[in-house]
């Protein structure tokens, strides 16, 4: 009888704690799955809301230049001009500089301060974006009026790229502040490839009389060269979609002009900029567009990276 | 190969020494020049004031941004109370019930492509869903917004943590008799708090600072504002408002807001940091 009992008490204990087990199971499964929610959630209401300008501007809305909110005209080409060129400064100046970051950090410089350096790198990376804004609104802005852009402009003037009043702000100075925003991403993700390479490698090389140039040329770089591309990659997806720190130094002027001292404006600048402003439908439509087509191609970088760093890490030390 | 004399390679090498590192220290100076301005015309603006005061209006001069800092508070402790559980369950689900299943797969795809999501279209987003319905701007949907943006983090972090538990936790914990929940809870997840923990505070550190998703979600008040069902002040939209306008005052305060916000985030950060290396240290 009182076997029996404790029986049945185990059994609707142990009934119960699989419940839980179960209930806990599928909570988890459906937060899992909340991630692949928001991000089709993204697509799908982005879509929505700018089927409006869809509907009138069809495809010539990536093509025109147009941007007259009073008349209801409206295009996209000077914003994606503007990000493409001001992601491509960046990636100019950003790539080199953190690829040889990167190198100082890992083969050349002391084992204790480079523990230091990498940390005050990573630290430099967590600053908002805002705060890289003000500084360039406020102080480097000022200082490419008065130094850079006049040097430049001296020099190079010839070139239809540097021609204009040296005003500050304008595609230039943004690009360099987005290259002074992803270098210590970039450099860190560049650091941690370098780290990778087995030291076996390098050892024999260094056995062989190599000096540490021509191991980091010949072994390290070689060794690391799809997850440098990756790092690249990753890079390219942070400063195309950069908001603040772009808008606070571009001038934000809806016209193409070949010079880079010149104003312009991204697709991330204009959202920042005219999105509260927005009140006619097909206006907010537009701008809803735009924040699509950056999702999309911020979103085909983000998948090229991942598998190519897929593809990559599978051919690792087989080269 | 190419024959070269060994005074050539040396010379190569040392050159390319003074170049990497002159590189390394240049970048490092430039990004010290931003955070020394900030400090500099931040500690300016930092008064009692400041912390206590609401802003005045344009051109008066004096008053504070407490109705700001405030804000800032309640909806990053609103983004981390929604985004914090969700993902850590959702990391869980990746790392314990379903690590290599197809559902897995497409977690963790979708998970990267919204980590790089750039903000502003996660504060479009957010828009579409929870400021057009009700028709007004709201702390809430900035909150959602923060919370979308710390989802993907928190989730990949949480996966990573929790695969460093050895399996042999996992097997004696099981053949103790415990249920798979009870393992998770009281086995996994604790031998993995300090990772989880120090991934949790760089993701509110990361969100913290964020000021494109609360721009047309969130908005910005000059009044006292702690009901998160209407516009809230908060400090990072106060910063871009302030500086782009011809006010030297105000341009003064978001100096001020600029110096809290990096120095939040950098605490947080260093925290984090310590706390990770402690671990090493006693492992």
């Amino acid at each position: 009888m009182t076997v029996e009992l404790t029986d049945r008490r185990h059994l609707a204990a142990s009934k119960r704690r699989a419940s839980v087990g179960k209930v806990f199971r599928y909570l988890a499964a459906a937060c899992g799955c909340a991630v692949p929610i928001v991000t089709a959630g993204i697509v799908i209401e982005l879509a929505r809301h700018s089927r409006l300008a869809a509907k009138a501007f069809g495809l010539r809305f990536l093509t025109s230049t147009d941007w007259d909110p009073v008349a209801g005209r409206f295009g996209a080409l000077s914003s994606i001009y503007g990000t493409a060129v001001s992601t491509l400064i960046a990636l100019i100046l950003a790539v080199p500089t953190s690829l040889v970051i990167a190198l100082f950090l890992v083969e050349l410089c002391p084992k204790r301060l480079s523990g230091f350096f990498g940390t005050a790198i990573e630290l430099l990376a967590a600053i908002p974006s805002i705060i890289y804004g003000m500084w360039g609104l406020f102080v480097f802005a000022p200082f490419m009026a008065d130094h850079i852009q006049p040097f430049l402009g001296k020099y190079l003037g010839f070139t239809p790229l540097f021609q204009g009043p040296p005003m500050g702000i304008g595609m230039l100075t943004a690009g360099i502040i987005l290259a002074l925003m992803i270098l210590p991403f970039v450099s860190s993700v560049m650091r941690d490839v370098l780290r990778m390479v087995p030291a076996v490698m390098k050892e024999s090389a260094y056995g062989l009389g190599a000096t540490t140039w021509e191991v980091t040329k010949d072994i390290s770089i070689r060794y690391g060269l799809a997850g440098m591309v990756g790092a690249i990659f990753l890079g390219l997806g942070r400063a195309v979609g950069e908001t603040m720190a772009v808008t606070f130094v571009i001038g934000n002027d809806h016209s193409l002009a070949s010079s880079l001292f010149a104003s312009g404006n991204t697709i991330a600048s204009t959202l920042a900029n005219e999105f509260t402003e927005a009140s006619e439908p097909l206006y907010l439509s537009a701008l809803v567009e735009l924040g699509l087509v950056l999702f999309l191609v911020s979103a085909v970088f983000q998948a090229v990276a991942q598998l190519w760093l897929r593809y990559a890490s599978g051919k690792v030390g087989r080269t | 190969m190419r024959r070269r004399s060994i005074a050539g390679r040396k010379i190569a090498n040392a050159l390319v020494t003074a170049v990497a590192g002159s590189a390394a220290v240049s970048g490092l100076l430039v990004l010290l020049w931003i955070l020394f301005v900030v400090a500099q015309k931040g500690l300016a603006a930092l008064d009692w004031a400041f912390f206590t005061r609401l802003p005045a209006p344009p051109g008066e001069g004096g008053g504070g941004l407490a109705n700001a800092v405030v804000g800032t508070l309640i909806i990053t402790a609103l983004a981390t109370a929604a985004g914090v559980p969700i993902g850590v369950l959702a990391g869980t689900y990746l790392a314990e019930f379903s690590r290599d299943g197809r559902l897995a797969g497409a977690i963790r795809f979708c998970a990267n492509i919204l980590m790089g999501a750039p903000s502003i279209v996660v504060g479009v987003f957010v828009y579409t869903i929870m400021v057009v319905p009700v028709g007004h701007f709201s702390g809430l949907a900035g909150s959602a917004a923060l919370a979308v943006i710390m989802l993907p983090v928190v989730t990949r972090t949480t996966e990573d943590m929790l695969r460093l538990v050895p399996n042999s936790l996992r097997e004696s914990a099981l053949a103790l008799g415990a249920p798979e929940h009870k393992m998770i809870f009281q086995i996994t997840i604790r031998a993995a708090k300090g990772g989880l923990l120090t991934g949790i505070m760089l993701s509110v550190a990361r969100v913290s600072g964020e000021t494109a998703p609360l721009l047309f979600t969130t908005l910005n008040s000059p009044y006292w504002s702690v009901d998160p069902t209407k516009p809230m002040a908060n400090l990072t939209v106060t910063i871009f408002n302030y500086a782009m306008s011809p006010y030297a005052d105000w341009q003064a305060k978001a100096w001020g807001a600029s110096l809290l916000i990096t120095a939040a985030v950098l605490i947080l950060n260093l925290t984090a940091r310590l706390l990770a290396r402690e671990r090493g240290a006693r492992r």
